[in-house]
């Protein structure tokens, strides 16, 4: 439980309202209705709000929940950049796009939806919310390389201490290596 | 198959049933309007008004039921009474929140097809004004009732010509039918949106306060039909002009030397008050309920800080009752107004008190933490102790854990505290020897992903441990902690003490297993134990688990030992 982010809901708003502006869209061409180039509009709409809105963003606090194949619409979406980072251009857009929606019956709800989703972003930009893409994991988990690792090793490894390591004569099966030349008694 | 029919067979079965309703209704509605009364509507309209009048149907039938599954409380009380006949129907309630949510899906879907056949309703009423041709029936029949106004069939009444900017969008504006239908369309497809889980689950208030749009939904329903602008012929014009005999001679109706009189037409009285009134009448009961017990004192007796942030809290309220593993509602003002948020009951209801155990881990649980002193080095003062409200206790499935002779109960992480009380509960039906308990064995299983959340269960078994070392009772309960995470560090220091008579985590005898376990294992172990016996499972954990135990429990019922299962879920 976080503080909202108004996006989030306005992003399903806004889906949704690109569905029923797609749906009514069709069921106007489909019927044969008169002022059929606003249903034709009408699907238009729909198609495109459904692409820009089909990619959820990052949540700034919390886990952000990926919708099922997503990622090549992120990329889609992110490569237009501020236009559609920043939310007071999607607010504004949406805004727009609704108004035509509003000239035949079959665009009508759609049209309220979208400037329904059109308000609550206006919310989230004023909230200074942004639209993040949510990338893969794997891109951001590798940790910078610390700057001691590019500097050859000032210390010799650790190694158990001399005694040990040095091939005694009364025990040379527990030394650690294979000495070629034979081991003679020392007298220091 | 093994035994699915025991543990899903009546869900299943109120799921068709509720489906063929629908289904009926459908079809039965859709054939309601292929009579002659609809003949000349039909004429304007075809199937389109058909299929708008069968989910029409349909909707009546489901905004009837959606109401339902929400009344807590009488639901509670509907399974109290139920329990003594059947615990398999007692625990159908338990799917209270998953029916409402088909029954929600099922609205929008008739919803969807009701507005676009009165898409089409409108399209073509519009149309016949607008081919003013009196060759033509269908203007011909639109021009019925422009004098009197009131025997109409065309609900659009004029044309272009006549009135500019009449148009299907303005008439629908100004029709009662059409506004209301607007405006709860508009209604229900915000509930829908902030009912997604990814913002219920995150901005509960945004679901919530949303979600009451559903009574501005029940009004608009109610006034949708007032309109009565679905119209066929009325019943005494039916016996002068009968559409089979005068449908050709409509260019002289009414003319003198002729049969047919022009037919006068009229809308149906408004219907769905008759299916919703019922539902809201109870659902108005249920708030009034749940106010009523809010307003009952509520006595904070205890505060206990446990480690890994967990807030115990002991109240009293008069008159209080529970059974095992119940849970309540609980408010506080001083934190949000109007905030209830579930806990799982902690205590057993032998005790003279009642607990939860809260885990802080939002601004509501923060909020209450401090109110109650949390963050203060010294002990509050009980008159400083914030005020609470408590709704229920509600039923769940743990209620059933007494009526099966073997148990076995699973509990994740925090989903271990219904079997708290559980676990108190039975060790006090022991001692007070009077009583018979059915309940002979229990395994309980307790998978962690981290060792400081032990603590205040892990006293709770310490003590159970002990008194039944001392009753001699060491093989009535057998319990198992599995912890699913650790550190090295950790690791390291459990090689060493691996020795040791008492674990070296939790205190306790019995030792704590690492990752998870082999539940092919346990309940084949299990089964072997307990030939010919109803094995009770619980669990209170994340629907993975759910879905692994419920499907080992389908595979090892069979020849004899019957394992249910039986799932929380909050």
């Amino acid at each position: 439980n976080g503080k909202i982010e108004w996006a989030m809901w306005a992003n399903e708003q806004a889906l949704a309202a690109g569905l029923i502006l797609l749906t009514g869209g069709i069921v106007g061409v489909a019927g044969q209705f008169r002022d059929r180039e606003f249903a034709a509009y009408s699907i238009a709409a729909g198609v495109f709000v459904c692409l820009l809105e089909y990619p959820r963003g990052k949540r700034n606090k919390g886990t952000s929940v990926e919708r099922t194949g997503q990622y090549c619409f992120t990329v889609c979406v992110k490569s237009f950049g501020p236009l559609t980072r920043n939310y007071y251009v999607r607010a504004f857009l949406h805004a727009a796009i609704c108004v035509p929606g509003g000239f035949i019956l079959a665009a009508v709800l759609g049209c309220v939806c979208l400037g329904i989703a059109s308000l609550i972003y206006l919310a989230a930009a004023i909230r200074g919310e942004q639209w993040e893409p949510i990338l893969p994991w794997k891109e951001s988990a590798r940790k910078p390389v610390g700057e001691s690792i590019k500097l050859p090793p000032q210390n010799p490894p650790p190694r158990p201490p001399a005694e040990m390591r040095r091939k005694r004569a009364e025990d040379l099966e527990a030394a650690a290596y294979v000495n070629p030349i034979a081991v003679t008694a020392n007298d220091d | 198959m093994g035994n699915f029919a025991a543990n899903e067979g009546l869900s299943v079965f109120v799921i068709l049933v509720w489906l063929g309703i629908n289904a009926y209704l459908f079809v039965q509605f859709y054939m309601n309007f292929l009579t002659e009364r609809w003949f000349y509507t039909r004429v304007l309209l075809g199937d389109a008004l058909s299929w708008a009048r069968a989910p029409a149907a349909c909707l009546n039938f489901n905004c009837m039921l959606i109401l339902l599954p929400v009344c807590r409380n009488l639901l509670s009380f509907l399974r109290g009474s139920i329990q003594c006949c059947s615990r398999t129907a007692a625990r159908q309630l338990d799917r209270n929140i998953t029916f409402h949510k088909l029954v929600a899906y099922m609205i929008a879907f008739h919803t969807a097809v009701h507005i676009i056949a009165h898409l089409f309703n409108f399209e073509w009423f519009m149309g016949a004004q607008l081919y003013r041709n009196s060759s033509s029936l269908p203007f011909v029949l639109s021009q019925i009732g422009t004098g009197d106004n009131a025997s109409y069939l065309n609900p659009i009444r004029t044309d272009q010509t006549i009135v500019p900017n009449t148009n299907p969008t303005i008439v629908m504006f100004t029709t009662i039918a059409g506004l209301t239908g607007v405006v709860i369309t508009l209604a229900l497809i915000l509930i829908i949106t902030s009912s997604m889980e990814v913002i219920r689950r995150s901005y509960f208030e945004v679901f919530w306060y949303t979600h009451h749009l559903f009574i501005i939904f029940f009004i608009g329903l109610v006034f949708h039909g007032f309109g009565r602008i679905v119209r066929g012929q009325t019943a005494t014009s039916l016996l002068e002009n009968k559409p089979s005999q005068c449908k050709d001679q409509f260019e002289s109706w009414g003319m003198n030397g002729t049969f047919c009189p022009k037919p006068e037409f009229a809308g149906n009285p408004p219907m769905t008050w008759k299916w919703v009134v019922g539902p809201m009448i109870l659902y108005v009961c249920e708030r009034l309920v749940r106010f009523y017990r809010s307003q009952q004192k509520v006595v904070i007796t205890k505060v206990v800080m446990h480690p890994s942030k967990t807030l115990e809290l002991q109240m009293k309220r008069k008159g209080f009752s529970m059974e095992v593993g119940q849970y309540v509602f609980m408010q506080c003002p001083c934190v949000s107004q109007l905030e209830w948020h579930p806990f799982t009951l902690t205590s057993a209801p032998e005790e003279d008190h009642f607990s939860v155990h809260i885990r802080i881990v939002g601004d509501w649980t923060q909020g209450l933490y401090e109110a109650c002193g949390g963050d203060k080095n010294e002990t509050q003062e009980a008159w400083k102790l914030p005020k609470m409200a408590i709704d229920g206790p509600f039923g769940t499935a743990s209620e059933d854990v007494f009526g099966y002779e073997v148990v076995m109960l699973v509990g994740a992480g925090i989903g271990v505290t219904p079997f708290a009380s559980v676990l108190k509960s039975v060790w006090y039906k022991h001692i007070q020897e009077n009583q018979n308990v059915f309940t002979k064995k229990i395994y309980f299983y307790w998978l962690c992903p981290e060792t400081q959340a032990f603590e205040w269960f892990a006293d709770l078994l310490q003590s159970l441990e002990g008194q039944m070392t001392e009753k001699g009772m060491v093989d009535f309960l057998s319990y198992n902690i599995y912890l699913t995470r650790w550190k090295e560090t950790e690791a390291a220091h459990f090689r060493v003490h691996h020795e040791a008579e008492n674990d070296p985590i939790t205190g306790l005898k019995q030792k704590t297993l690492y990752g998870k376990p082999n539940w092919d294992n346990e309940f084949t172990t299990i089964g072997t134990k307990h030939p010919e016996k109803k094995v009770g499972v619980f669990l209170c954990g994340p629907t993975q688990l759910a879905d692994v135990l419920e499907k080992q429990c389908l595979s090892h019922s069979e020849a004899g030992v019957k394992f249910i299962f039986n799932k929380e879920n909050f």
